[in-house]
Parts: structure tokens; C-alpha cells; sequence
């Protein structure tokens, strides 16, 4: 089976994330960034995938050249080989635009299956894996608590606010997995020097036969006016209970009318 | 006036709070229009002129129901291609941001997802986002096509017209889904059952218990139960088996916006901020006077909530006479 896991480099959410003045995008190049971990249950139903199958996992992702990260990451913890799309006309682009370049970019690639994420922890949109169902006219089986795939059938268990689902699609199909799927590996140390040897292959717009003009921040549909950092949060009052720390609680409340 | 539409949560025909929300934000924008897909829409008629719906677009066909999104989104896009509106306002649910995410793409329209603020503007609507676990608030326009906007629940105040009619305008529409939105069928569905409290998303109040209830709900119920909120878990909780995950707060749980948040025993790392750091009262019960939490209350307490919370629920009761 072959498996394509798409992968997302993302600012540390632990680090002081910010935006780039001058253009109101995320700032990537000078906070710490990682592979999503939400990612990390993708590559992981992949590997377990290609284990079952003796098959092969391709992870691919699109972002600058700090990106490498990303896919680095999936290749110590197993998967066979990586693409990463980097051109600087991709800066900037909405999901409609990064879908746009993923899609292209899978296109050339051969697999019976899509893994994502359910969501960056950067963007937290959850968008991108339906517009590739969509761009390539792929069922989308998405947000997946579980998935079993038998007898060339992704089957899978959604759960919703209101129901709990289970889906199924023949392959070739586009599944999104939840991070209550599995628990993604730890690399081992011989993960990680054989990662050094994997093929890592690095592809241009030009590579997927895109254009400047289609991707980027100039192309996008949709447009950022301003941004305003929130102050913190100020601590508001903290007692320390002495026998009457839940009537003064409520005391509170009840002034501030919540109660 | 250009008509706005909005997709209705619902189910079988019992609307959701977010689809008030929406028409809300919709009688800013233009002409609230529900849209209106599966069953049941005779119990949703009512509701839907009262809070602002002068049209609702009942939109029937085979499958819609059976198979996931896609029979939806195509299903949308066919009434935009009708009804021309000025924008598409779509509950903020798993569900739903999949719909508009494959709708921008059909109608060719620029997306803004989880907006908690939507106000009209001189070149079409302005949303408002807290992004980066509530440290930033964006701004931000469609530019391309007609705006695609999903908003999170408690974003807008439901507001009943005047004089409503008993019920919208109605156009039916007919809706052939593709031989592709049949691909992905949904083999089983199975309701989730009713807690008997708030939905978690939706409440005004929600009350949560973290690594500190040691496994035991009984008091962050009860306080629950005593001011009518929903009950929530951290992470924490949910991994240790002591509450479902559809009751997870945080950043790979629910994002909750609630009037009132109440942490019980929850040390406060940002993957639980991210979930409710925009909540409009913060207040939290911790033995750990370090703990991080009490960074973002209103009002804290350092102490075991087991004494706490009783005494707690013991005094709202008792002011409830």
C-alpha cells in the first residue's frame, strides 16, 4: 500500500508565537517550529499502515525552508521517504491556495491512501483535508477516532457533537485522523540515523506546474485588516481557602451576577 | 437588500442555539436566509421566522443525509448559485467547516473560519478571530467571491423579531448529489446521548475537573447541576478514563466561550487554555497555589476542591432559597 501523510511545520505553541508586521502573516522563521503535533497520529496510522501492508509512506509538506523539520521528524519515526514543497511565492497563501499546492503535489505522487491531521495547532482551521477530498475528487473520510482498512475499504469511526458515525470508502480516499486514534511513536535512535539516509526530495512551484500568480498572500481570497495582541490576561483575586473559600466563590458570582 | 444565508444545525427539525446565533449576525449583514437540509423542517419553521429567518430554503433530495459533507456542500452551493446572497454564515462544528471549506472551493470564494465576531463593513463583511490560544485578535474581509464565514458558538446574542410570521418565506429546492458525494457512506449513526445538561459548545456556564478530581465528578457535578452549566474535562481527566472525550476542553477537545468558567483541580497548560482562554469569567479552584491556571482568573481559590465545591453548591442552593 502506498500512503502519502501530509505534514504540518508549525510555530511551538509553547514559544511567544507572533506575526510578522509587514504583512500580517504568521511569523515562521523566528520562533521555534516543529511538526504539528496533531500530525504526529497521521504519520502514525500511516506507519501502522504500511507495516500491516508492507507498504511504503511518503510524507509531504509545504512551507519554508525551516519546514524540513517537519517531514525530518516523520522520516525518524519511520516513514520511507519525503517531498518538501518550498517556493517563496507560497508565502503568504490562504488554505485555499495551500491546498492548492498539497493537491498538485500529491498528484505526482502514488498512494491509496491520504493521511492528515485533523487541524494545525497553528491555523486550527480543520479545512485543508476536505479541500483535497474536493481538489482531487477523493471521498473524504475524515476525523477519524478509528480506522481499520480492510480488503481495499477505509472505515472509520467520526465522532460528532451531536452522534457518533461510522464511515467507510473504498480506496483511494482522503482520511483525517483525530489524536484519539492511536499513540504516535516515540523515534528510536536508530530511527534517527536512518533517517539521515532517506530520500528528501525538494519540489518547486515550477516542479508541480503552478504558477506565481495562483498561490501566495497576493492570491489569496481572503485578507487580514489588522491585528491586535490581547493583553494577558490580568490575575484577578486569589484567596486561599480557610473553611470559606466556596462561599466567597460564590459570593463573587452571585456579585458579578453570574449566579 | 442581498440575502445572507445561514445553514441550519439542527436535529430532525429541532434547531440549535448556533443557528440563532447566526441569524443574529445575519439581520446585520441583509436578508436572513435559513437554509434548510434533512428532516424535520416543519419543527423548525416556527423558530426560524422568530429569530430572523424571512426566508428559509428547504432543500430536498436523495441521500443528503447518507453520506458525509460532500451531498451538503453540493447541496449549498446550488442554493448560492440561486439566491446570489451577499454571504454564507455557517455554525462553526466539525461538520460545518468541512461544508464551507469544499463550498469556497465550488463557488470559487475566499474562507474565514471560527469568527466570534461578524459585523457588516464597506466592502462586505468583517470578522473577528482570537487566534494563537486567545493572545491575538484578527481582523480580517473575504476578497474573492461571496464570503464563506463559520462562526463559533456564543458569538452573537439570538434575537427574536418583533412580529414575526409563523413561518419563513419558502422555496424548495431539488438537489441531485454527484456520484462522488456517495462515496464516503455513513454505515451507522448512533445519537449521542442527552446528558440531562447544557451542550458543552453552547452553555453559559461551564464547570470543569481536571488531574485534581482524581477521578471522582461527583463534586464538579454537583456545582454543575446547581447553576445549570455543562461539566467539561481537561485532557488529563479524559486520558485517564474518567470522563468521554466529548466533554475534552481544549485544544484537541471543544473550544468553549462561555459567560462563566469554572476549573476545578486543572493546573491550567495551554493545551487546556487554548481550549477556554476566551471564556468572559475565569475562575478556578486549585491546591496548587503555583499552578498556572491562576494567571488567567477573575477569582481564585487555593484549596482542595473537594471542601470547596461542596461548600459551593451548598451556598448557591441555599441562595436559590
Amino acid at each position: 500500500m502506498n500512503i502519502v501523510v501530509c505534514v504540518k511545520y508549525v510555530p511551538d505553541a509553547q514559544a511567544a508565537r507572533r506575526f510578522t508586521p509587514a504583512d500580517n502573516t504568521t511569523d515562521r522563521s523566528s520562533v521555534d517550529g516543529l511538526l504539528s503535533e496533531l500530525d504526529e497520529y497521521a504519520v502514525e496510522a500511516g506507519l501502522t499502515l504500511a507495516e500491516a501492508s508492507d507498504g511504503k509512506v511518503t510524507v509531504l509538506t509545504v512551507g519554508p525552508a525551516e519546514a524540513t523539520d517537519a517531514v525530518r521528524r516523520a522520516l525518524q519515526m519511520g516513514a520511507h521517504e519525503a517531498v518538501h514543497v518550498q517556493d517563496d511565492a507560497i508565502h503568504g497563501s490562504d488554505a485555499i491556495g495551500t491546498s492548492k499546492v498539497l493537491a498538485a503535489a500529491i498528484g505526482k505522487l502514488e498512494y491509496d491512501i491520504v493521511l492528515t491531521g485533523m487541524a494545525s495547532t497553528d491555523g486550527t482551521m480543520s479545512v485543508v483535508p476536505a479541500m483535497l477530498a474536493e481538489r482531487l475528487s477523493l471521498p473524504q473520510v475524515t476525523f477519524a477516532s478509528e480506522l481499520t482498512v480492510e480488503n481495499g475499504v477505509a472505515r472509520i469511526r467520526r465522532d460528532g457533537d451531536t452522534s457518533t458515525e461510522i464511515i467507510e470508502a473504498s480506496l483511494p480516499a482522503l482520511v483525517s485522523v483525530t489524536d484519539q486514534l492511536n499513540e504516535p511513536r516515540y523515534p528510536s535512535f536508530k530511527g534517527i540515523m536512518a533517517a539521515k539516509k532517506k530520500p528528501l526530495q525538494n519540489w518547486s512551484l515550477a516542479d508541480l506546474g503552478l504558477s506565481a500568480d495562483e498561490v501566495g498572500l497576493s492570491a489569496a481570497w481572503s485578507t487580514v485588516d489588522d491585528i491586535t495582541a490581547r493583553p494577558p490576561r490580568q490575575a484577578g483575586q486569589i484567596i486561599t481557602d480557610e473553611g470559606d473559600g466556596g462561599t466567597k466563590l460564590v459570593e463573587f458570582l452571585a456579585a458579578a451576577k453570574l449566579v | 437588500m442581498s440575502q445572507v444565508l445561514v445553514l441550519v444545525d439542527h436535529i430532525d427539525g429541532a434547531v440549535r442555539k448556533t443557528t440563532l446565533e447566526l441569524l443574529a449576525i445575519a439581520q446585520r449583514l441583509g436578508e436572513p436566509a435559513a437554509v434548510f437540509i434533512g428532516k424535520g423542517f416543519e419543527n423548525a419553521a416556527g423558530t426560524l421566522a422568530e429569530y430572523g429567518a424571512s426566508v428559509a430554503y428547504q432543500v430536498e433530495g436523495e441521500g443528503l443525509e447518507d453520506y458525509l459533507v460532500l451531498p451538503k456542500a453540493e447541496a449549498l452551493a446550488q442554493v448560492v448559485e440561486q439566491a446570489a446572497p451577499a454571504a454564507v454564515l455557517i455554525p462553526s462544528s466539525t461538520e460545518g467547516k468541512e461544508i464551507a471549506a469544499r463550498l469556497a472551493i465550488k463557488i470559487g470564494s475566499g474562507l474565514i473560519t471560527d469568527a466570534v465576531e461578524v459585523e457588516a463593513g464597506d466592502n462586505g463583511p468583517v470578522t473577528t478571530q482570537s487566534v494563537f490560544a486567545a493572545g491575538f485578535a484578527v481582523r480580517a474581509r473575504v476578497t474573492t467571491g461571496i464570503p464563506v464565514i463559520t462562526v463559533k458558538p456564543n458569538s452573537a446574542a439570538p434575537q427574536a423579531i418583533s412580529d414575526a410570521p409563523a413561518t419563513p418565506e419558502v422555496i424548495t429546492v431539488q438537489v441531485t448529489i454527484s456520484d462522488l458525494a456517495k462515496t464516503a457512506k455513513i454505515v451507522e449513526r448512533r445519537p449521542k446521548e442527552k446528558s440531562g445538561r447544557p451542550d458543552l459548545s453552547e452553555a453559559a456556564i461551564v464547570v470543569s475537573g481536571g488531574r485534581g478530581t482524581n477521578g471522582d465528578f461527583g463534586p464538579v457535578e454537583a456545582f454543575a447541576d446547581a447553576v445549570g452549566a455543562a461539566v467539561g474535562a481537561s485532557r488529563a481527566a479524559v486520558d485517564a478514563g474518567w470522563y468521554p472525550h466529548s466533554n475534552q476542553v481544549g485544544q484537541t477537545g471543544k473550544q468553549v466561550s462561555p459567560q462563566l468558567y469554572v476549573a476545578n483541580g486543572i493546573s491550567g497548560a495551554i493545551q487546556h487554555r487554548a481550549g477556554m482562554q476566551t471564556s468572559k469569567t475565569i475562575v478556578a479552584i486549585n491546591k496548587d497555589a503555583e499552578a498556572p491556571i491562576f494567571e488567567l482568573v477573575d477569582f481564585g481559590v487555593v484549596g482542595d476542591l473537594f471542601k470547596v465545591l461542596p461548600q459551593a453548591t451548598e451556598e448557591v442552593l441555599k441562595r436559590k432559597g
